[in-house]
């Protein structure tokens, strides 16, 4: 691997660490859709503080981005709040308005700057090693991966310091409100967050990929604990693996390394989707039809029970007959009685099905129920 | 804690006047005066829609009164926060949050603790014993998902007895709860209210306002009447606070009245 390889993983690595974070809570919040409308209208902050500045690498940049940012989760809640119109409608309404203007702004007055609409929307990680940061003097790596790490920094801080207060706004706001806590503070210190990692991930990788990298994995992991703290834990591991491999396959195919590394979080997603141990597709298909088995063994239990020894009990209890008389597929009765079998609940004796004593237990039960 | 308690008028432990609450100049309540003495377990009933929730929420800051005096113990919320514990319903949270039994219930500690300071092992032996206490202690670590409408009423409770408060707040803590937890959760009532305590609940089967509750607040928007059970759940009260809807209520009340006048 190049020096610019290894510097453009790292990168990838802790944007997505630090777009995780907030995204978790983002989620969390049934907010995902917020990550999409600041991600696209901080455009507008970056434009503006840039004919202030005159300079693409001011900070001043990153706090105009994150104000506007904050200003669209203001104007969202203002027209959601006069009721006229509903949440997801309102997002809807202000990111497009807030980022054409400032798309409109580039093409009139900054066509001749590094400021374009492709490099907003997709970024390009593999120019961020060309950007150094010089101190004394002396090169000591990308600019961006030190911006980068300085907002991973704070997210770290931030959620580190009000772990409990971000619990409790987010699980139960009113309960909060009630013992002192502001909800309104929390979440605009969140949606400042949210805004900051968008305008710094923005840079180095662009608006949509932020979204991906807030959402996926935070989503992915979900489905795989129910726990807060391994939640966080999850979303960055699942945020570096898609990162990288987006990294490799972007490598391989000679394409675009943004959009491989959103690929790879749909990918992941999908695959924990199907395949998670307690959650997954997979896993809920299988538990399904073994509740279905269970529960057809205990019919069958009962059906026994009920005919054994009694004059009938040679046509209702003859394994050939299970099929005609409980209306089941063969299919079906192949793995009930194996099942039974396995269990010890049943006997079979010349095709004849009898009850063990534990299966008798079984039976009595069920029908107590 | 006690000079709080101490300094102010000891007979009520709520006392709400002149409360007027809009939703976009729609009147939720309307000019209601509430006196709760301390000690009583009152129940609050209304027909839907009569602002029984935001009665609550009013008195608890989570919704901006037009008008209106709101004290406990004769101070206003603000100042009284770590007097009042507070069990909204059951529905207003989600569910699938990933968290456990014991965390939900820590949570009623957070007030005490103030921001940054994490719960700690005394926090943690708090909430175990709140969870004894609702017949829970088994779940401690369950994930919340995994729990049962009874199961999370009772550990709503739990996260209110931590509060270790003077005034409980409940919003209709009965609602889809098996009768077993009905009965664990009006003996754990009764036992507030033998402490000392002061709980008010929105309540909405009428048919147990007597047997369970001693005070009893009639809402319709405005407030029909309040007081204690005998005097105020009548008849006619009702038919006030319910308009025509209350053959089965009359009917009902005339049974009770039998009975009282059997005994």
């Amino acid at each position: 691997m190049s020096q610019a390889q290894i510097e453009i993983q790292l990168i990838a690595i802790v944007v997505s660490v630090a777009c995780a974070l907030p995204g978790v809570f983002l989620m969390l919040r049934r907010m995902a859709m917020m990550s999409d409308a600041i991600s696209h209208a901080i455009l507008l902050g970056i434009v503006l503080a840039f004919f202030v500045t005159q300079n693409l690498s001011s900070p001043l940049l990153v706090i105009g981005a994150a104000l506007t940012g904050v200003l669209t989760v203001v104007l969202v809640e203002l027209l959601h709040r006069t009721r006229l119109v509903r949440e997801d409608a309102a997002i809807g309404l202000i990111f497009p308005l807030l980022f054409s203007l400032g798309v409109i702004l580039i093409s009139r007055y900054a066509g001749n700057i590094h400021l374009d609409i492709d490099a907003v929307l997709l970024g390009e990680l593999a120019f961020a090693p060309f950007d150094r940061l010089m101190v004394f003097g002396r090169d000591i790596g990308p600019k961006s991966l030190y911006l980068m790490l300085g907002i991973l920094f704070l997210n770290i801080c931030f959620i580190g310091i009000f772990f409990k207060e971000l619990k409790l706004v987010s699980f139960d706001s009113g309960l909060a409100m009630a013992l002192g806590f502001s909800p309104t503070l929390i979440h605009y210190s969140l949606m400042s967050l949210v805004s900051v990692t968008a305008v710094g991930a923005f840079d180095a990788v662009g608006s949509i990929l932020v979204v991906a990298l807030m959402i996926g994995p935070p989503v992915s992991a979900y489905l795989l604990t129910d726990r807060l703290s391994i939640l966080l834990l999850l979303s960055s591991g699942i945020g570096i693996i898609a990162s990288v491999s987006g990294y490799w396959m972007a490598n391989l195919m000679d394409s675009s390394i943004a959009g491989s590394m959103a690929t790879m979080v749909g990918f992941l997603f999908l695959l924990i989707y199907l395949f998670a141990p307690n959650k997954g597709l997979v896993s809920l298909a299988r538990r399904r039809r073994r509740q279905k088995i269970q529960f057809a063994l205990e019919m069958l239990l009962v059906h026994i029970l009920n005919h054994q020894g009694k004059p009938e009990a040679q046509r209702e209890c003859h394994v050939g007959h299970l099929s005609e008389h409980l209306y089941w597929d063969k299919d079906l009765s192949r793995q009930v009685l194996k099942q039974g079998e396995r269990e010890d609940y049943l006997q079979r004796q010349d095709d004849y099905l009898f009850l063990t004593p534990e299966g008798q237990d079984i039976a009595e039960k069920s029908m107590l129920r | 804690m006690s000079d709080k308690l101490k300094n102010q008028n000891p007979q009520n432990a709520v006392e709400v006047e002149d409360l007027t609450v809009a939703y976009q100049e729609k009147p939720v309540l309307w000019d209601v005066d509430l006196h709760v003495p301390q000690g009583v377990l009152q129940a609050i009933i209304g027909p839907n829609g009569a602002g029984k929730t935001t009665l609550i929420k009013s008195i608890l800051g989570l919704v901006k009164p037009s008008a209106g005096r709101i004290l406990i113990y004769g101070q206003p919320y603000e100042e009284q926060r770590d007097l009042v514990a507070y069990v909204p319903q059951r529905g207003s949270v989600d569910w699938d949050f990933p968290t456990s039994v014991l965390d939900v219930v820590m949570m009623g500690r957070y007030g005490s603790l103030g921001w940054f300071k994490r719960p700690g092992k005394k926090e943690h032996q708090l909430a175990l014993e709140a969870l004894e206490k609702v017949g829970m202690s088994e779940f401690s670590r369950r994930q919340i998902s995994q729990l049962s409408g009874g199961q999370q009423q009772r550990v709503f409770l739990a996260r209110a007895l931590t509060q270790d408060a003077q005034v409980y707040f409940m919003d209709e803590p009965f609602q889809g709860v098996d009768a077993t937890t009905e009965k664990a959760i009006i003996t754990l009532l009764k036992d507030l209210r033998a402490a000392g305590k002061t709980v008010l609940v929105v309540h909405h089967d009428l048919q147990t306002v007597s047997e369970y509750f001693d005070w009893v607040l009639l809402l319709n928007v405005r407030r029909i009447s309040c007081g204690p059970v005998q005097e105020v759940f009548t008849d006619q009260n009702l038919k006030l606070a319910y308009g025509g809807k209350v053959s089965f209520l009359t009917h009902h009340t005339h049974t009770e009245q039998d009975q009282i006048t059997n005994i």
